[in-house]
C-alpha cells in the first residue's frame, strides 16, 4: 500500500477535532487506498448509494444515482461530493481533487449513465476547501 | 482564644461577598465542588395547563425522556416512534434477534444466551451525569467499563515490522524516552531562561521518576524502565525469584507506532475511566426508560408530514403494519427524528429553520461482533476488557468487560470504525464485513482468532434504515449560522437529540438536549 496523503489528512482531523464525540479515536488510519473511479465509488458511495447505485429507502431516502439526468452537469456533481448536502456529509477532507475527478467520470459514464466528457483535478479544485474544524 | 476553622461553605460566601460570583465559582472549581456537567437535576415543569397535549416524534432516549417529564408535569403526551421498538440509536443485538439493513442484507444473530454486540452506545462517562440519574432513577444496574488497559496492544503496519506491541511498553519508551531527551535540554542550559535553577531541579527530579531515568538521567534497560514496560521475567519467589529486565524498543519504531495518539485518548475528558456499561447491553436502558413511557408509544409510525398553525400540531403518519395513514394532533411538538430522515420530512417550518435542519451531514461508524469460542484474550494474552488499536480498517477491537474467568463463548467487539475505513466495511456484505474483521483482527491473537470464531454480526450505521448515518457533525461554520436556529422552539415546536447538544453522538447529549427543550417548550406553553 503506498503512502498517500490520507494519513497526513487523518492527522489534521485527529488535531481538529479532540473527540467530542463518542468515536473510535486513534486507529484505522491506514485503510487501502482505493484505484480507479470504480474502486473510489466502491470504497465511499456504495455505503449508502449501494452496489448497483440504485439508492435506498428507509425512513428517509439516498438517491439513485443510476440513469439520474442530473450527472449530465458534472458541476452538479462535483459540488454534491465536495461540500455534501442533507445527511451527506462532504468528502473534501477524504478524497483528492483528482480523486473526485475520477470518481465524477466514473459515474457519468457508468450505472445508466453516459455524459462522457471528462472533469479534471483542476476543475474540481475551485469547490474544494480546507477541512472543516468539526465540533 | 480557640478560633473556629471557617467551614468550605463559610468561606465560599465570604468570597463571594468580596469577589463576586465568578470568583466563588473559581473557588468552587479549586475544591471540586463545580461540576463538570450541565445537568441541573429533573426539571420542575409548575402550572402546566390543564389538558394541553404534547406529541413527542421518536421514542429514543431524547424522546422518552421528554414525554417522562411532560407526562409528570401533567401533559397528556404520545410518541411516535418509525421502528417497532423503543431505544433509538440505544440498541443491542442478542442471540435470536433479526436485523435487516438498507439493501435488504439480512442477519440472524445466533450469538449464545447474555452475549450481545452494542451497535451504537457502548460506554458511559462517569460525568454524564443526566444518562447515570436516570439509569439509577428507572433501575438500570450499571456495571464498569474496562476502558483504559495498559496490557492492550497497539498495532500499526508502519512500525515494528508491522508487530503489534503491549501500550504499556510502547508508553513506557516514549515516556522516558522524552523525559532523558527533555533532561538533556536542561544540562544544555536552554530552559534556563523560562525557569528557576530551583524549578529546574524539581524538573529534572519529576523527570527521572517520571520517565524512569537512572542516576545519570538516561532511559536504558533495567529493572526501573521494566517497572513501567513490563519485565522479561518478572519477579517470583522463593530461589529463582530475582526478576530480569526487558529490552527497550528502537526510539524510531516508537515514535512510528503512534502510541501518543492513544495515550492521548484516554487523557480525554470523555474518554477518561471511571466508565460504565448496563449489565446485560445498552439496550438496558432504552427498556429502562420504555418501562416508564412505552403505554404512550404507537410503533411502527412513519411521520410523512409536520405541520403548525396557530391551534396546534397536526402530524400525519403511515402505520407501516396496517398501510394506512393517520394525522394525529396536539398543542405542542417535541421531534427527536434525526436530522438526515427530518430533512426529508415535509413541515411548514420556516425556511431558516429548515435550512439548519438540512445543514448537518452525518457521520459513518461501524461496528462488527465477533463470538468466540473461548476467551483467548484472557487466558493466552492476559487481557481483561480493555482496547487494542490497528492502524488497518477495524481500528481497533475491544474486549468483554464482564463475565471475567468465564467458560463458554464470548463476544468482542471486532471493529470499531468512522470516516474512510467504515464506508468501505459499511460498503461490504455483512458476510465480507466478517471476513475483513477476521483477517485484520488476527493480526492480535493470530493462534485463536479464526481458530476459535464462532459467529458474527455487523453494524453500518449507514444503513441502519430508521436512522441512515450515525451521528450530526457539526463544525465551527454551522454552529455558527445554524446551531441556535436548529434548537430555538418555533410556534409550538422544538427539536431535541443529540444532534440539538454540543455532546454530539453522546446519550448524555440527547438527555441534555431534551430537557433544555422541554423546559422552553414548557415557557412558551405557559405563554400560550
Amino acid at each position: 500500500m503506498k503512502r498517500s496523503f490520507l494519513p497526513a489528512l487523518a492527522f489534521l482531523a485527529a488535531l481538529a477535532a479532540p473527540a467530542f464525540a463518542d468515536d473510535p479515536g486513534p486507529g484505522g488510519e491506514r485503510p487501502p487506498v482505493p484505484k480507479g473511479g470504480h474502486q473510489i465509488y466502491v470504497f465511499y458511495c456504495q455505503a449508502c448509494h449501494m452496489a448497483d447505485g440504485k439508492g435506498a429507502a428507509g425512513a428517509a431516502v439516498f438517491p439513485s444515482l443510476a440513469s439520474n439526468p442530473r450527472m449530465g452537469t458534472a458541476v452538479y456533481a462535483i459540488n454534491l461530493i465536495e461540500k455534501g448536502r442533507g445527511g451527506m456529509p462532504w468528502f473534501s477532507d477524504q478524497l483528492t481533487p483528482a480523486q473526485v475527478a475520477e470518481l465524477v467520470n466514473y459515474l457519468r459514464t457508468n450505472m445508466g449513465n453516459n455524459y462522457p466528457e471528462p472533469v479534471t483535478a483542476e476543475q474540481v479544485l475551485p469547490f474544494s476547501k480546507p477541512p472543516l474544524r468539526e465540533r | 482564644m480557640e478560633r473556629q476553622t471557617p467551614t468550605r461553605r463559610q468561606l465560599l460566601n465570604a468570597i463571594g461577598l468580596i469577589g463576586g460570583t465568578s470568583a466563588v465559582y473559581a473557588m468552587m472549581t479549586t475544591f471540586g465542588h463545580a461540576e463538570e456537567t450541565r445537568f441541573p437535576g429533573p426539571p420542575k415543569l409548575d402550572g402546566a395547563r390543564k389538558g394541553a397535549s404534547v406529541i413527542v416524534l421518536g421514542a429514543g432516549l431524547a424522546g422518552m425522556l421528554a414525554a417522562y417529564e411532560l407526562e409528570k408535569a401533567g401533559y397528556k403526551v404520545t410518541i411516535l416512534e418509525y421502528q417497532g421498538r423503543a431505544g433509538g440509536r440505544n440498541w443491542s443485538l442478542h442471540g435470536g434477534d433479526t436485523y435487516t439493513e438498507l439493501g435488504g442484507a439480512t442477519q440472524k444473530v445466533t450469538f449464545a444466551k447474555g452475549n450481545y454486540l452494542n451497535p451504537g452506545p457502548w460506554r458511559i462517562p462517569y460525568h454524564h451525569r443526566t444518562l447515570l440519574h436516570y439509569c439509577k432513577a428507572f433501575g438500570v444496574e450499571l456495571e464498569p467499563f474496562i476502558q483504559f488497559n495498559h496490557n492492550g496492544f497497539v498495532h500499526n503496519i508502519d512500525a515494528f515490522g508491522g508487530k503489534p506491541q503491549r501500550f504499556k511498553a510502547l508508553a513506557a519508551d516514549f515516556e522516558g524516552n522524552v523525559a532523558e531527551l527533555l533532561s538533556k535540554s536542561i544540562n544544555q542550559k536552554t530552559l534556563d531562561t523560562q525557569l528557576t535553577p530551583e524549578d529546574l531541579e524539581r524538573l529534572k527530579e519529576a523527570l527521572r521518576n517520571w520517565g524512569m531515568l537512572d542516576g545519570d538521567m538516561r532511559y536504558t534497560k533495567n529493572l526501573r524502565s521494566s517497572s513501567h514496560r513490563g519485565y522479561d521475567l518478572a519477579p517470583g519467589g522463593g530461589v529463582p525469584a530475582a526478576p530480569r529486565p526487558s529490552d527497550l524498543f528502537p526510539l524510531d519504531d516508537v515514535l512510528k507506532s503512534g502510541v501518543w495518539n492513544q495515550m492521548a485518548l484516554y487523557m480525554n475528558d470523555e474518554m477518561q475511566t471511571t466508565m460504565f456499561q448496563p449489565k446485560g447491553g445498552m439496550d438496558m436502558i432504552g427498556k429502562g426508560f420504555a418501562k416508564q413511557v412505552g403505554h404512550l408509544v404507537t410503533y411502527n409510525a412513519k411521520v410523512t408530514k409536520l405541520m403548525q398553525d396557530k391551534s396546534g400540531v397536526a402530524v400525519t403518519y403511515t402505520d407501516m403494519k396496517k398501510g394506512v395513514t393517520a394525522t394525529a394532533n396536539a398543542d405542542f411538538c417535541v421531534c427527536t427524528i434525526p436530522l438526515t430522515v427530518l430533512s426529508q420530512i415535509q413541515t411548514n417550518l420556516p425556511d431558516k429553520k429548515q435550512r439548519a435542519i438540512r445543514a448537518v451531514p452525518y457521520s459513518n461508524s461501524v461496528k462488527i461482533g465477533l463470538e468466540m469460542r473461548r476467551r483467548f484474550w484472557e487466558e493466552d494474552a492476559h487481557i481483561y476488557g480493555g482496547h487494542s488499536f490497528t492502524s488497518q480498517e477495524i481500528s481497533q477491537i475491544s474486549y468483554p468487560n464482564s463475565n471475567f474467568f468465564g467458560d463458554g463463548p464470548a463476544v468482542l467487539l471486532g471493529a470499531y470504525s468512522s470516516g474512510p475505513a467504515a464506508y468501505r466495511l459499511a460498503g461490504m456484505t455483512p458476510e465480507e464485513r466478517i471476513e475483513a474483521a477476521l483477517a485484520q483482527g488476527s493480526v492480535f491473537h493470530p493462534e485463536s482468532y479464526r481458530k476459535e470464531f464462532v459467529s458474527g454480526a455487523s453494524v453500518a450505521w449507514s444503513r441502519v434504515p430508521w436512522v441512515m448515518g450515525c451521528c450530526a457533525r457539526w463544525n465551527e461554520d454551522t454552529r455558527r449560522e445554524h446551531y441556535q436556529e436548529l434548537v430555538a422552539v418555533e410556534d409550538r415546536t422544538v427539536l431535541a437529540g443529540e444532534h440539538a447538544s454540543y455532546v454530539g453522538c453522546w446519550m448524555e447529549g440527547s438527555l441534555l438536549s431534551s430537557l433544555d427543550a422541554i423546559t422552553r417548550l414548557h415557557q412558551r406553553a405557559l405563554e400560550a
